[in-house]
């Protein structure tokens, strides 16, 4: 037995991630348009986010509908630092980063002895209350007014300005987070969190410290929140806590589900999906109802995710995988290729 | 067997719901290499029992310890990773993954990998999943279902799921094994296997523990059987002297005396 075995179970090929990030990376040869590369870039946010939410929830099963407070803590311990005491962006973002870890944990420790609906909200309360301190500690964040002139972040001597350089930035973290999680998902470590979805009574007794996995893999998403966070905060220049409301953390969610709450992949689409979708409402909806105020998108994501949870709770990916494997499955095949595409199917992705 | 060692022991252990008590001042010990039985009628509190001893459950009352070390409040994990493994009656497969993951899964014990140096994916972490690969296939081959190694465990028969729940809970090379109920809802032909599994695990150095309906198992591989009724231990012994006790045949045994007689060797 060999290495090739173990395709049997994970396809660990990084040969998908590389020519898709290649094609993604080509678009700014076939365009230059800013309004196309603020959407690629706003996807790149969310996805980071959501590749994170993805392993809490899709993996581990576990909810959270309190990311949005990790996405600001990255963004505002980025602006404070960086436009207030004139830190180095790249060593914000890094303290940004451990914060969030830190406040992850504390919060963690308390939160994931709670399950289901006490666990959606004890995480929606906590991000409540991040947002508040957003708001009320306004001596350091500038309160309700938000917090202006957080400065460009750079790279040995190159600024990043346009949309298109924050384009490429944010999918190369997006590229290393998706490796990286698709690392974890295919060992030791997925296998823990995996189980804990499959049976929390059984996963302990075959030895899986479930609180302790919980925690790390909260403590993990916190990062790739706050990262996110940090980045986004060098984007726009100008932040405001509504940026991390409860309502950010809801479609977060709707993002992880949407795509596929299983599926690293999925993460991108959802956001992606989620962007798009946005975007059209927001041109479209005040053309046909002029009347409407701005909850609407809150409630036609609502009627969504309950729509894709009772027609399509798998999410969009494992859906679309699952027609490929039907039709591989058409042709005529040996044994150990049949069982190799079930066993792709259950890794989840196989790019 | 000639040097006995024991490895488990149950003292005094009791266990109450609200007003009922589901397992009442139980004591007994399983010696290193034992093949011994829990039976008892229905409700009798035989997964009452399971559920203290691997901790799912805390106890009322007593204690059980686990090569002289207590068991008393320690977490599952905790118990797992000292060397007790277990199945479920009500079976417990991760249904969320395919066979071989589920067995991989138990595993997880005897492996090094964290997040980090799985993230990295470093060269030792590919390593050892290769090694727990071949593990996993051979647990499989054991146990008569690696041909089923790359389903998904939920579309397996419910014979082959109790296999693949043994599997899972052998692969660690704990020293006890818990096994409750594993021959429901086995044909004859898969029962038969099972008991040469568990026989040549034995061999291997492995304890079991195990609640059984079925009496000509319980008769035939037995080592020592405990019975328990209503929560009460009623009988102890080796299989001819359980058939001898006669609060044991009034209670539980009735008219199944000869089959199980017989088939004991
Ligand atoms: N979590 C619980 N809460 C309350 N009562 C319980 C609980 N678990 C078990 N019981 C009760 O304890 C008694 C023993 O149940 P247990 O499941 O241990 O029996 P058993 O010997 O395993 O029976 P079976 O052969 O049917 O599996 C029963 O009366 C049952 O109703
Ligand atoms: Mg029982």
């Amino acid at each position: 037995m060999n290495s090739k075995s173990l395709k049997l179970i994970y396809n660990n090929s990084i040969l998908g991630p590389i020519i898709f990030f290649v094609l993604l990376f080509c678009v700014p040869l076939v365009s230059s348009s800013n309004y196309l590369f603020s959407i690629l870039t706003m996807v790149g946010f969310y996805a980071l986010v959501c590749i994170g939410l993805t392993t809490l929830t899709g993996y581990a099963g576990q909810i959270s509908l309190g990311h949005a407070a990790f996405y600001g803590i990255g963004a505002y311990s980025s602006a404070v630092l960086t436009g207030t005491y004139g830190l180095n962006p790249w060593v914000a973002i890094i303290i940004g980063a451990i914060i969030s870890a830190v406040v992850a944990l504390i919060v963690g420790i308390p939160t994931f002895k709670l399950k289901g609906y006490y666990l959606a909200l004890a995480t929606l309360g906590f991000g409540i209350i991040v947002y508040t301190l957003f708001k009320e500690l306004s001596t350091i964040t500038g309160g309700s007014n938000g917090f202006f002139g957080i400065p460009p972040i750079s790279l040995f001597g190159f600024e990043f300005i346009t949309d298109t350089s924050y384009f490429y930035l944010i999918w190369i973290f997006v590229f290393f987070a998706i490796l990286f999680t698709r690392n974890i998902i295919h060992s030791r470590i997925g296998r823990g969190l995996r189980s804990i979805e499959g049976s929390e009574i059984a996963a302990d007794a075959v030895g899986v410290n479930l609180m302790n996995y919980k925690l790390q893999i909260f403590v993990l998403s916190a990062i790739f929140a706050s990262v996110s966070g940090s980045l986004l905060a060098h984007y726009v220049s100008f932040i405001n806590p509504d940026l991390f409301v409860a309502n950010t953390s809801i479609f977060f969610l709707i993002m992880v589900i949407m795509g596929g709450k299983g599926n690293i992949w999925g993460s991108i689409v959802g956001a992606a999906m989620y962007v798009l979708l946005d975007e059209i409402l927001k041109h479209y909806v005040p053309m046909l109802l002029p009347n409407v105020g701005g909850q609407f998108e809150i409630v036609f994501f609502g009627i969504l995710l309950v729509l894709t949870l009772i027609y399509m709770p798998d999410g969009l990916v494992p859906r679309f995988e699952k027609l490929i494997s039907k039709f591989k499955k058409k042709t005529p095949t040996n044994g150990a290729l049949q069982s190799t595409i079930s066993a792709n199917a259950t890794g989840g992705d196989n790019k | 067997m000639s040097n006995k060692r024991p490895i488990l022991s149950v003292e005094n252990l009791t266990k109450v719901f609200g007003g009922v008590v589901a397992v009442d001042n139980v004591s007994f010990t399983v010696d290193e290499g034992e093949i011994f039985a829990v039976i008892g009628p229905n409700g009798a509190g035989k997964s009452t029992l399971f559920n203290m001893i691997t901790g799912v459950l805390p106890s009322s009352s007593g204690n059980i310890y686990f090569q002289e070390k207590r068991l008393n409040r320690k977490k599952p994990y905790q118990i797992a990773q000292m060397g007790i493994t277990r199945t479920f009656q009500n079976l417990e497969v991760f249904d969320n993954m395919s066979v071989i993951e589920n067995v991989m899964t138990g595993a997880h014990i005897t492996m090094k990998t964290n997040i980090l140096t799985a993230g990295l994916r470093l060269p030792s972490v590919k390593k050892e999943e290769i090694k727990t690969m071949e593990r996993a296939i051979e647990a499989l081959e054991a146990v008569g279902i690696s041909d089923l190694a790359y389903e998904m465990a939920d579309r397996l028969p419910y014979g082959s799921q109790r296999l693949l729940e043994i599997a899972r809970a052998a692969i660690s090379n704990p020293k006890l094994i818990l096994l409750d109920e594993p021959m429901a809802g086995l044909n004859s032909e898969e029962s038969r296997q099972l008991v040469e599994v568990i026989l040549k695990m034995r061999e291997k150095g492995m304890t079991f523990l195990f609640v059984e309906h079925d009496m000509e198992t319980v008769m035939s591989i037995s080592d020592s059987i405990v019975v328990i009724d209503n929560g009460v231990k009623i009988g102890e012994g080796t299989p001819e002297e359980i058939y001898q006790n006669p609060q044991v045949v009034a209670a539980y045994l009735g008219d199944e005396e000869e089959e199980g007689v017989e088939a004991y060797a």
